[in-house]
């Protein structure tokens, strides 16, 4: 799969030539790609060097089906736990197989469609791409040599979507690679919610994703990705937003299954006065890595970002938070924070969590704060004071630790299950109590309080 | 009718030894007054009650009805029947009042629907309690302060309806109003269901709205005296120092010696 092929494969997935001649080009860099070892900073802590490439193969064009045939694509409950939505893309190993939107918002001018089969290409062919090539990786190369096509959702100028738009990834195939793609455009004054649900089975699968989101002068994307992916899968993601003036992205990640998830979060803020959140939630247990890195890129003046990642490990489990704020020359007045806060629940799991300053502009203000520490001992007590037994009260002080974020998802009716997600998850593998007693709190080191720092650069 | 028992119980905290020997007995629907000065090692006594992690005990026991409250963790401790209220409640951030009552319930072997209607009932025993509904969003004791976190340890009193309560200075930080308005709360649940007290305070002005039966002096981890209510008044007239000094003991455990620094500088 990492050669590139012969191209070949570039046409037999099909689209629109520009699409195709995409594919071509990245396959012809594939040859001379050179794969990521965890001696790469930004790869460091990772598990990358575990990650065979070659052993993945991608579906063929003959596999993957004829794009938007699907009228009963399944996928009823996950969509329906997002509550009154107003569009349904279903993407079915990167393949798009099923669409919907509302006919009020088609009327006024909305689109969900496949990239590689959408009508009017023009608005695709404009921006699909173009995010990631701001930051491009081997892995986005590897995506643009077989990315069969991808959800769009466009929202023209001026519409604002209430109800979200869901898009639900479905990734199967046991040794086999998919390379889902997902690109947004809000264009001015436009604003939308999107939520997108990857699931996997219990499958050795490798996803590849690209996310592209863009929000033109004042509009407002709210934005928020569940990964819930089986235990074996490998997923592998780039999310990358760009924001126009006075634009705001809320964005969030709640991120539960997989191996081995990295997901690269990204906002470039290029417009004075734009505005971005980014949130997540990460529960790891058994053998799993949750592997984050974050950029919050200020490239205008008077713009503020803000970001919260709220993380528990436990069992064997690892996390890896790595957040860079960039401010560059022109950002000045910009403003900035950082916050990443860990819980390690047993000995044998672990969390990173490194937050950085690139500070080029020199009339900003920036806050950063990290945590890595067990659950505290004093609420612990306070809880099983009160006729708590001790898992209990575990599960209710991690999900408390979780609830602000949680309190701030953009699709509301989605937070009981999630909730709930997380909650059938912390201490599940050891319910038995077989856990040793304080176990977690020789495991972790430094207490939970925070390190931080801040300043005016 | 229950009984809580404490016999010569002796207890270490860091390799100190802070009780000396403590004898209690509080039976269903009377309330005793627990009064010491600061240091005396009240405290202490709660969470030896409550089986706090870190506190060793070196002596004596501690039963509800002839149950051995020592061989249980604390969580079992509660639902035997002894809950504590703590004088330093502790912050559990997006944790609810309702979310903790409905842990701690459902934790028992209750009949079926005692879980109904909890935040209906949680709701009205605020306001009984004068305190704002605000609060019960919050995370337990989060940004409270210190008479809502008194009432909102009141409130989980009476919605737990434990046999026996250990309060620890329920009446620190609480202003003359809030005072009698938690101290007739837990006076009615004395009155209606026999619940007993152990009401920790150095202050008489508690046991003026919650009429204690038996009033006991710690000092220096000691029952040095109990009596009647007229024993609060006492205390209140002459003082810890007097009182220790007429007795002829300690007034407070004295303070661990401090560690010796060999790189300190010598002082001479
Ligand atoms: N966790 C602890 N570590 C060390 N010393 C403690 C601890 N808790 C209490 N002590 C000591 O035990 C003694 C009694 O304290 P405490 O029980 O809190 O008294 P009171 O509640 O009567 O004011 C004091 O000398 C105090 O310094
Ligand atoms: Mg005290």
């Amino acid at each position: 799969m990492n050669d590139g092929g012969d191209g070949e494969q570039a046409r037999a997935l099909g689209g629109p030539d520009w699409l195709v001649a995409r594919r071509e080009a990245a396959a012809g860099r594939l040859a001379e790609i050179a794969w990521p070892t965890p001696a790469e900073e930004i790869w460091r802590y990772s598990r990358i060097d575990e990650l065979d490439v070659g052993r993945y193969r991608p579906f063929t064009a003959a596999e993957l089906g004829a794009p938007g045939r699907d009228d009963a694509p399944g996928g009823g409950v996950l969509a329906a736990e997002a509550g009154p939505r107003a569009g349904l893309v279903v993407v079915r190993d990167g393949r798009v197989v099923h669409t919907e939107l509302r006919p009020d918002l088609s009327a006024a001018g909305a689109l969900t469609c496949d990239v590689a089969t959408c009508a009017d290409h023009r608005h695709a062919e404009r921006w699909f791409g173009t995010l990631a090539d701001a930051s491009p990786d081997p892995f986005t190369v590897l995506h643009d040599a077989w990315c069969p096509g991808g959800a769009f959702i466009h929202v023209p100028a001026g519409v604002v979507v209430t109800e979200p738009i869901v898009v639900l990834h479905w990734c199967d195939g046991d040794g086999r690679a998919s390379f889902p793609h997902t690109l947004v455009v809000l264009e001015d004054g436009a604003g939308a919610t999107v939520v997108e649900r990857f699931a996997s089975p219990k499958v050795d699968h490798l996803a590849d994703v690209v996310v592209e989101c863009v929000v033109g002068e004042g509009a407002h994307l709210r934005y928020l990705s569940v990964q819930e992916h089986g235990p074996a899968t490998w997923s592998i993601a780039l999310q990358r937003a760009h924001l126009g003036p006075y634009a705001r992205l809320s964005s969030s990640a709640v991120a539960l299954g997989g191996a081995y998830a990295r997901l690269r979060t990204e906002a470039r803020l290029d417009g004075p006065g734009a505005e971005s959140d980014l949130l997540a939630v990460y529960f790891g247990d058994g053998d799993q890595m949750l592997d984050f890195r974050t950029l919050q890129d200020h490239a205008a003046p008077r713009t503020r970002s803000d970001l919260l990642f709220k993380g528990a490990v436990e069992d064997h489990a690892a996390s890896v938070y790595s957040g860079l704020v960039r401010l560059r020359p022109g950002a000045q007045r910009a403003e900035a924070g950082q916050t990443n806060r860990n819980l390690v629940l047993t000995e044998g799991a672990h969390a990173e969590s490194i937050p950085n300053l690139e500070i080029e502009a020199n009339d900003v203000r920036c806050s950063h704060a990290s945590a890595v520490g067990p659950v505290d001992e004093d609420q612990r007590y306070y809880l099983e004071s009160r006729g708590i037994p001790p898992a209990e009260a575990e599960r209710l002080v991690v999900l408390g630790f979780f609830e602000d974020v949680f309190a701030r998802l953009p699709v509301p009716a989605l937070v009981g299950p999630l909730r709930r997600a997380v909650h059938e998850k912390v201490g599940h593998l050891h319910r038995s109590g077989s856990r040793p007693p304080g176990g977690a709190r020789a495991a972790a080191g430094p207490a939970p309080g925070a390190t931080g720092g801040g300043g005016r650069g | 009718m229950s009984r809580l028992a404490i016999l010569g119980l002796a207890a270490r905290v860091r390799r100190q030894e802070i009780l000396r020997g403590v004898d209690l007995e509080v039976g269903s629907g009377e309330v005793h007054a627990l009064m010491g000065p600061n240091g005396s090692g009240k405290s202490t006594l709660a969470h030896v009650l409550a089986g706090r992690p870190g506190y060793e005990v070196t002596a004596g026991s501690v039963t509800v009805d002839g149950v051995d409250l020592l061989e249980l963790p604390t969580w079992r401790r509660a639902q035997a029947g002894l809950l504590l209220t703590h004088q330093y409640p502790v912050e559990v951030p997006g944790v609810r009042l309702v979310d903790l009552l409905e842990a701690a319930l459902a934790a028992r072997e209750l009949p079926a629907g005692a879980l109904d209607r909890l935040g209906e009932r949680v709701a009205a025993e605020a306001e009984r309690l004068g305190m704002p509904a605000e609060l019960l969003a919050r995370g337990v004791n989060v940004e409270f302060s210190g008479g809502e976190q008194k009432r909102a340890e009141t409130l989980q009193l009476a919605v737990l309806a434990p046999a026996f309560a250990v309060l620890d200075e329920i009446d620190s930080g609480l202003d003359v109003d809030a005072l009698r308005t938690v101290g007739a709360r837990i006076g009615a649940l004395v009155a209606e269901t026999g619940l007993g007290v152990l009401a920790i305070t150095h202050y008489a002005r508690l046991l003026s709205v919650l009429r204690p039966d038996r009033v006991h002096v710690l000092l220096a981890g000691r029952v040095v005296r109990s009596g009647g209510p007229e024993l609060a008044d006492e205390v209140e007239r002459i003082g810890y120092e007097r009182l220790a000094a007429e007795l002829g003991v300690e007034l407070a455990v004295p303070p661990p010696p401090p560690e010796r620094d060999p790189f300190a500088d010598p002082g001479f």
